[in-house]
């Protein structure tokens, strides 16, 4: 098949980008997307040219890396599918295909497709995890954890965290994320103990990295290649009402209790 | 408990503006099922207005407190407008939207038209400055003849029109705005949600007929002047 890319070029973040356009024939539809990006890049590699760069690593949907926004649509057109699980077949012959970084001003482009995803990584330090002793890992049924609750966990932790949820909110929010970075540990008896100062802490972080705030249109949702649930949001929400309302005192005292 | 840093938190904001709006959104209702008492007639109309009015300090108290609440739907509206505007400086070439909805992706030019509406809404019944002449007449029991007043004002097209165009506009902000409400406070979850969204746009839709029954029933001679 024969396509035709409109691929937006950046040299660095300080540059103004454009949109280039490129031939990509004879496109074997089996190719994902990520691959018939390579073969384009050899062809520009060829031609002594700058190839296009962009985020990849694991190529099977679980790491997160990849971040292009296909036509309008994070990660593509197919529901539930990153950019290196979607294939070309899913194209037609003749399509012009826009590609896109996300957009948004808490992920700066660093080149091309690629964008600077390191906000959420100061999230995560924020709060996103459990304070505990290292060491073996303790009897696993020692910390009995309700069916529902542990399946909720899972939904929650199957967050890759790509930032679609950002590239397809009307305001750039990066809601979801938070929401499901914690709720997967609020969910757990694990995460109890700091589960009042991850909240209000990660919100913090959130609102500090110039996300934009969550208005209620479920893009996220829909664009989420994890297709994890807005109702997270929801549970985020709570969290946090719980932890500013309710139980102040804890916040922040935590450190405090486990020295 | 830190008021001040649960007022700057996005999450915060969101929470001022889902209870102002749930407060403005109870308040529509209650207008409207007193407004239907048109359709029984001017005693009834008259009757309920100059209980409202008897009310006193009652009524201010809750006049204030309405206004706070617009003041405070506003102001946190602004702010996430606001914000929203800032976090995307480069918009995509063509973002295509799968899930949200018409509603919710107009809900600051809804709401700031609703406030052009409800400033000549108050102008018009309240303060009576649009209409002077039909504005201040009294019924046979001596009574603010609130009826008449009504009626004529909605024998005008333009104003019977303005009026229709604005409970649009209005239903259409609740449409999203209930449901919107009860997702931020954490009312709804997963298996909620949907129900929720379309019990928000059936009221809307209920609201929409209640009040735009109104101007449409005078314009058609429905209902008609007393005398």
């Amino acid at each position: 098949m024969d396509l035709k890319l409109k691929v937006w070029r950046q040299k660095d973040s300080a540059s103004k980008g454009k949109f280039e356009i490129y031939n990509a024939p004879n496109i074997n539809p089996h190719m994902s997307f990520l691959e018939m990006l390579d073969v384009i890049n050899e062809d520009l590699i060829h031609a002594n040219q700058d190839p296009i760069a962009f985020d990849h690593d694991c190529r099977e949907g679980i790491c997160g890396a990849c971040s292009l926004t296909v036509d309008g649509k994070p990660h593509g057109p197919e529901k539930g599918t990153t950019a290196c699980q979607l294939h070309m077949r899913h194209f037609k012959h003749g399509n012009t295909i826009t590609v896109e970084p996300w957009r948004a001003k808490a992920f700066p482009v660093i080149k091309d497709l690629i964008v600077d995803r390191s906000a959420f990584d100061r999230i995560i330090e924020s709060g996103g995890y459990v304070s505990v002793n290292t060491g073996s890992a303790p009897e696993a049924n020692m910390s009995p954890v309700p069916k529902h609750a542990a399946d909720s966990a899972m939904d929650s932790a199957a967050c890759i965290g790509c930032g679609a949820c950002v590239a397809a909110c009307p305001n750039a929010s990066g809601m979801l994320f938070v929401a499901a970075k914690v709720s997967q540990l609020a969910l757990l008896p694990q995460g109890q103990v700091e589960r009042e100062k991850r909240v209000l802490s990660m919100v913090r972080t959130m609102d500090d990295e110039n996300f934009g705030n969550c208005t209620n249109h479920y893009e996220c949702e829909a664009a989420c290649p994890k297709e994890i649930s807005v109702g997270f949001i929801a549970k985020m929400n709570r969290e946090y009402l719980r932890a500013s309302l309710c139980d102040s005192g804890s916040a922040g005292n935590t450190k405090d209790a486990v020295n | 408990m830190n008021w001040q840093s649960i007022l700057s938190s996005s999450i915060g904001r969101k929470v001022v503006m889902a209870v102002s709006g749930l407060a403005l959104f109870g308040f529509v209702i209650i207008h409207m099922l007193g407004n239907l008492l048109i359709f029984a007639g001017p005693a009834a109309l008259n009757g309920y207005a100059e209980k409202l009015e008897s009310l006193g300090e009652i009524l201010w108290v809750a006049r204030i407190g309405l206004m706070v609440m617009v003041v405070l739907h506003i102001w946190s509206g602004l702010c996430l407008a606001r914000e929203n505007r800032q976090a995307r400086p480069l918009g995509y070439l063509g973002k295509k939207n799968t899930r949200t909805t018409f509603a919710a992706t107009t809900m600051a030019i809804s709401g700031l038209l609703v406030l052009a509406y409800i400033i000549f809404h108050l102008l018009h019944f309240t303060f009576r400055v649009t209409h002077p002449q039909i504005s201040h007449l009294l019924d046979a029991d001596g009574r603010r003849d609130v009826y008449t007043l009504v009626v004529l004002s909605f024998h005008e097209l333009p104003i019977a029109l303005a009026y229709f165009v604005s409970m649009i506009l209005l239903s259409l902000h609740l449409s999203h705005g209930f449901s919107s409400a009860l997702q931020t406070l954490g009312i709804a979850n997963e298996s909620s949600l949907h129900g929720y969204e379309k019990m928000g746009r059936l009221i809307a839709a209920v609201i929409f007929l209640g009040y735009s029954s109104i101007p449409t029933a005078c314009w058609l001679g429905i209902i008609k002047a007393s005398h």
